[in-house]
């Protein structure tokens, strides 16, 4: 099952104008597998990630899933009502902002329970308990089921977003900028978690991050994007430990870093 | 309002030929597609939105010389919204006009639909403040009309949700959301969910009219309508415990009344018709009076 890759990605661009967002960029994602997008500001990581996540249409190229009956799609020419049920059941968008990611007007418990109903749950009992059994996964205490992530600190809302997202047990997850925004002890925390789901869950995941300990910490391999194109791609370690083309090694030493 | 003497410069029922087709367009197409809010280029009328406009324009677009008109607001007649619509058409379209719910061929309401069941060839037309259900948790137009394009009401029951998790049960008692002909989700205007009932395989055409939100929207006759819920949570209707104070009707919608400023009141039927009609015909409630012993 797992000899095929999940998400197939050939020759994707996106044009602004006259503007490059992404260009030529392919890639083949593997059940189970953490990619890293790493780069400046501007380098087209986010354009990609949504690109390829169809939050945005690519202007050339196309973006195949292997759907779990095992049949690949061509995302780009699938219905819209079919691909907004992929994207709430079988995939998770982790926004770097979680107000762009969760209702903050409804209880933490409907948050995550949100999804459950969309696909057709009517058993309040049975969602909630699902609900408060996802809240303990990210560590947020069962008190704080029916309180509004309003009242949440900004580590609280980033777990419940993920928890959100994971409780239709997705077998893709896009991440963007996970950690941005959060205090460094913050950070290393919800890092934790997300490694740790990950790995528990055979999550293959997408994740766009300018910040090269995220890349290190969870993904098996990265690729680095400059001026819209992939420039180097490789194993983390190898890339992190030993880059080769200058740019990235420009990147690791710290000189570039934000 | 404008004073008769405008008025009657105007076409029957108000609203000139042209509008009234483009309305009734829209009324053809809500019924083809039960449930859904279909747009229309909403008319000003002689009155305040508040007042129902939206309604006031389907019953005008709607209304034949032959009609008979029954106008209710909160289950009365006798309402100065009520008694204003009514002045209104009889004004400007010289109708017969009613407050017996079985004379009616035309019933324009406001909070209720009349307990004596409808039959066929009536119409209820509702006046709509807001049309649409998903509005409160999505405020995006674009968002919630592809959520109707595509059938994503999971938002529906996460209102729902909420309801249980704050108040222990539903507390939605007002505007109670349908699912109509197995496909729409609909807001049944802010009529209380016990008369939700009453719109399921109603033998009547129900017309729903939003004035300033620009909206019409239908249940043709023999329609499913069904209140959502939860299996754990089952749709109820408000129960009352004690029957009618003046009629002694059970199963009736109840209104409290204040009777003076110690402290004492009674539930009487909100369909003002009804109880009078129960009256008439000899039933008595607690605090009633025999209507004959009242005529002697
Ligand atoms: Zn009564």
């Amino acid at each position: 099952m797992n000899s095929q890759p999940l998400l197939k990605v050939s020759d994707l661009s996106k044009f602004y104008g006259g503007r490059i967002g992404c260009t030529k960029v392919s890639f083949d994602l593997w059940p189970g597998e953490v990619l890293a997008i790493v780069g400046e500001s501007g380098s087209g990581k986010t354009t990609l990630l949504n690109c390829v996540s169809t939050r945005l249409t690519a202007d050339v190229g196309s973006v195949e899933y292997r759907m779990r009956d095992g049949q690949f799609r061509n995302l780009a020419t699938m219905a819209e009502a079919e691909r907004r049920f992929l994207m709430r059941t079988d995939w998770g968008f982790v926004h770097q902002n979680p107000a762009d990611g969760l209702r903050m007007t409804v209880s933490a418990g409907a948050n995550v329970g949100e999804r459950l109903m969309a696909i057709g749950d009517r058993h309040y009992g049975q969602i909630r308990e699902t609900a408060g059994d996802w809240l303990s996964r990210v560590e947020i205490g069962l008190d704080r089921i029916d309180d509004q992530p309003r009242a949440f600190s900004g580590g609280m809302r980033q777990r419940l977003q993920i928890a959100r997202n994971l409780v239709t047990a997705p077998r893709l997850v896009f991440m963007d900028e996970p950690t941005g925004g959060l205090d460094v002890s913050v950070q290393a925390r919800l890092l934790d978690l997300i490694r740790g789901l990950v790995q528990d869950l055979g999550l293959a995941a997408i994740v766009v991050t300018h910040d090269l300990a995220v890349a290190r910490l969870l993904s098996h391999r990265m690729m680095v994007m400059k001026d819209g194109q992939v420039i180097e791609h490789g194993l983390t370690d190898r890339v992190l430990d030993d880059p080769r083309e200058p740019y990235t090694q420009l990147l690791v030493s710290s000189i570039l870093q934000v | 309002m404008t004073s008769a003497g405008n008025l009657a410069t105007y076409n029957f029922a108000y609203l000139d030929e042209q509008t009234k087709r483009m309305i009734r367009r829209a009324i053809l197409k809500a019924i083809a597609i039960p449930g859904y809010q279909v747009p229309f280029a909403s008319r000003e009328m002689p009155m305040p939105y508040g007042w129902g406009t939206g309604g006031v324009q389907v019953t005008a677009s709607i209304l034949g010389p032959d009609d008979t008109l029954k106008v209710i607001d909160q289950g009365a007649d006798d309402t100065t919204n009520a008694v204003s619509i009514r002045a209104f058409f009889q004004k400007v379209a010289n109708v017969k006009v009613t407050t017996k719910t079985g004379e009616a061929t035309v019933i324009q309401t406001r909070h209720r639909i009349p307990e004596e069941p409808l039959t066929e060839g009536q119409v209820l037309v509702y006046q709509v403040p807001i049309p649409e259900p998903l509005r409160f948790l999505e405020p995006r137009e674009t968002e919630t009309r592809k959520m109707h394009a595509l059938e994503e009401y999971g938002l529906m029951h996460v209102k729902l949700y909420e309801d249980i998790a704050r108040n222990g049960h539903i507390a939605t008692t007002y505007a109670y959301p349908v699912k109509v002909g197995e496909r729409y989700v609909m807001d049944p205007s802010p009529i209380p969910k016990f008369d939700n009932p009453k719109m399921h395989r109603s033998q009547a055409l129900q017309l729903f009219g939003a004035g300033r939100e620009k909206r019409i929207y239908a249940i043709p006759p023999h329609t499913e309508v069904v209140s959502l819920d939860f299996e754990d949570y089952p749709f109820e209707i408000q129960k009352f415990e004690k029957p009618c104070a003046l009629c002694g009707a059970e199963n009736v919608y109840l209104d409290e009344v204040v009777l003076d400023d110690k402290g004492g009141r009674m539930f009487v039927c909100s369909d003002t018709d009804h109880c009078e009609d129960r009256r008439n015909a000899g039933h008595v409630g607690e605090l009633g009076v025999a209507q004959t012993e009242a005529a002697e």
